[in-house]
């Protein structure tokens, strides 16, 4: 789950990481009485799950309440790389004597948590990367242990902040270690995160990326839900507790086992196809589901043909087929529908599906024959 | 031979007395496993099917002898179960269950490796494994494997390591062992882990390897194999299509920062003289070709 920048200032203030004033809004006039409240210079800012705000003209400084006024209504609205701008965060502007940059996030690697520190701060990190690796600091912390003040001092001063800055920016990092494992979190990152003239270490910025797995002891995080960047056939299929994500084909795909789905996607692919989407049913899939996931590529106008690919582990065969069954006494089906039925209980799936066999409802033996029957439906 | 797992290993299934539990340890135990308990702390001194239900697996450990346990609990408990099953001396964890917290994975798996150095665990996330006609360990179809090698099989899908495996029966090729470790972030048991076993196994002659996109599990699996390995290795990636930014399916599935590619990942086990396909039929079929040739 990415969270907005807004949410992710809150989820910091919760873990005592300094942020600046500010609230959310999304209309212009109460954009002006968050301006008054925190005081001016207020900078305004849009937010959506992209970057280059700044580029866009998404991001602007307001001296006084008229020129609050105007770049809200400005950037209300805007299209930044596609995503309409509805919400806006207000806040009181910062003074900035110097820009960093700071992140965790997990080395799948290393299998250890990574934190990295620059004082090339305020650009994105991967150009740093390319351009001036040593610009990094870094440190690998054992999840089994955590991170100790000394080491994080230590990691700190090998990054050759402004001195001054160091005693601020240990205090932030801890507290950033904390939000970041007591969150699970998947990312937190500053950038910029700044010294102020007058020695504060804060942060300007928040980006951050949360685990959906951990939702169970987060109940809070059902907020974040809403803001999530998804298509309408997306939010569908989210709200039926499908893995599903949205292609530009005309083969709907249904599969089970999130690499048999993707497979699928390549197989039709690679057979002149153009695959509608990636939709994984997951283990445990019952009529329910099956008929859930028919009901979401069923809406798709772009689908022309349904491929259904189920090879049998923890999804039982005759599930699988009384599902296709079911849902196709209660969804009105339009694409025809292929599919291709293997693994545990597959023999007693096929009986079952056997006569309901037609020029709309038809059965290959293999992945490959599957695919090409689905694509050749489709064209 | 086959590796990690045989007819002499154990298993104290936790988790037995729910319902995928039961489904899944029963098909087990008809498939040969030795099923020998289950666990639960509020049920011991009952039965699953036949099979002594105790309350911890330190009991299980105790009373009939288990060296390896299954892991069928819901994600909140995994962490403790994991745990548990580490600090009662199991030399095989292996944990079915999906939708675990990276974090705690990540926190179990480091406590592992410095606590319980000899405790192998699986997944999480992952089908479990199968030693063809010695025993089986988790949701895999059984009848779907033919027994006998000369083939070993290591796959971060579930689906497509069960694909695997019906290719190779279809074309009467036996495995020693089918290892499924995972799609999650911070799997147990890397390709690496089942790579080198394979190598050191003298009836595993050759490894067909499923990988998928997110991470750099397969490009150190493809230095592992350039340096490392005689045995001849057929390959597949999935996720070749994988639109950037999102999580397929899999919490470890994702391309982020153009890293992570099918691509990348293809190019680096072409490059260490792997015979990668281009679906998995066509590994299979990779696979074949190597077999003739052994």
């Amino acid at each position: 789950m990415d969270l907005l920048e807004y949410q992710g200032k809150q989820f910091f203030a919760t873990y005592g990481i300094p942020v600046s004033d500010g609230e959310a809004c999304s209309d212009v006039d109460a954009a002006v009485a968050i301006a008054d409240r925190v005081g001016y210079p207020v900078v305004v800012k849009a937010q959506v799950h992209t970057g280059g705000r700044g580029k866009a003209g998404g991001v602007k400084l307001a001296e006084n309440a008229d020129e609050c006024r105007e770049h809200a209504s400005n950037i209300l609205g805007l299209d930044i790389k596609g995503h309409i701008v509805e919400i806006i965060w207000i806040e009181n502007a910062s003074d900035i004597a110097e820009e960093y940059y700071a992140s965790f996030t997990l080395d799948r690697s290393a299998k250890k948590h990574l934190g990295m520190l620059s004082a090339e701060g305020g650009v994105e990190i991967e150009t740093v990367a390319e351009e001036n690796p040593d610009a990094i600091s870094k440190i690998h912390v054992d999840p089994a242990e955590g991170l100790s003040e000394a080491d994080c001092r230590a990691w700190v001063e090998a990054a050759n902040l402004n001195p001054d800055a160091n005693d601020g920016a240990v205090d932030i990092l801890m507290k950033l270690y904390d939000a970041y494992t007591k969150g699970d979190a998947d990312l937190c990152e500053i950038n910029p995160l700044i010294l102020k003239p007058t020695g504060e270490v804060h942060a300007l910025d928040a980006k951050v990326s949360l685990d959906g797995n951990a939702v169970f002891r987060h109940e809070d995080y059902a907020q974040f839900d809403a803001t999530q960047p998804r298509d309408e056939r997306e939010e569908a299929a989210h709200e039926k507790g499908l893995q599903y994500v949205g292609l530009d084909g005309s083969v709907g795909v249904i599969a089970n086992g999130a690499g048999l789905a993707m497979s699928t996607v390549d197989v039709i692919n690679q057979v002149g196809g153009e695959p509608a989407n990636f939709l994984d049913i997951g283990g445990g899939a019952n009529a329910d589901v099956m008929a859930g996931a028919l009901e979401v590529i069923n809406n798709d106008p772009k689908v022309k043909s349904i491929f259904i690919n189920i090879f049998g582990g923890i999804t039982r065969g005759e599930e699988v087929a009384n599902g296709i069954i079911e849902a196709m006494k209660r969804v009105d089906i339009d694409s025809p529908i292929v599919i291709r039925l293997d693994g545990t209980n597959a023999q007693e799936g096929r009986e079952i599906l056997q006569p309901a066999l037609s020029d709309t409802l038809m059965m290959e033996p293999t992945m490959l024959d599957a695919a090409r029957k689905a694509v050749e439906l489709a064209s | 031979m086959s590796i990690f797992l045989d007819e002499n290993t154990k298993v104290v299934y936790q988790g037995l007395t729910g319902s995928t539990g039961r489904y899944y340890g029963n098909l087990n135990k008809e498939y040969g496993t030795q099923v020998v308990a289950g666990t639960h702390p509020k049920k011991a001194g009952t039965d699953v099917d036949g099979v002594p239900i105790f309350a911890s697996v330190a009991e299980a450990k105790a009373e009939v002898g288990a060296n390896a346990s299954c892991i069928f609990i819901p994600a909140p408990g995994v962490k403790g179960a994991v745990l548990e099953a580490a600090e009662a001396g199991m030399d095989l964890i292996v944990c079915i269950t999906e939708g675990v917290p990276a974090h705690d994975e990540a926190e179990f798996y480091n406590i592992l490796k410095r606590d319980f150095p000899d405790t192998r665990l699986l997944g999480p996330n992952c089908p479990g494994l199968i030693s063809p006609g010695k025993a089986n360990v988790g949701i895999t179809a059984g009848h779907i494997a033919k027994a006998g090698g000369p083939v070993g099989i290591v796959s971060r899908s579930g689906t497509l390591t069960y694909q695997a495996l019906y290719e190779l029966q279809q074309k009467d090729i036996g495995v020693t062992t089918c290892v499924g470790i995972g799609g999650d972030p911070v799997p147990g048991t890397s390709f690496i882990d089942c790579l080198e076993a394979f190598e050191a196994d003298p009836e595993t002659k050759a490894v067909m390897m499923i990988g998928e996109i997110g991470g750099s599990a397969e490009e150190e699996a493809a230095d592992f194999i350039k340096n490392h390995m005689t045995k001849p290795v057929s390959s597949y990636v999935a996720g070749v299509t994988a639109p950037p930014g999102k999580k397929m399916g899999h919490a470890g599935a994702i391309v982020s920062g153009g890293k992570g590619t099918a691509k990348a990942k293809m190019e680096a086990l072409t490059d260490a003289g792997v015979k990668v396909g281009h679906n998995p039929t066509e590994a299979g079929e990779l696979m074949v070709e190597i077999v003739a040739n052994l």
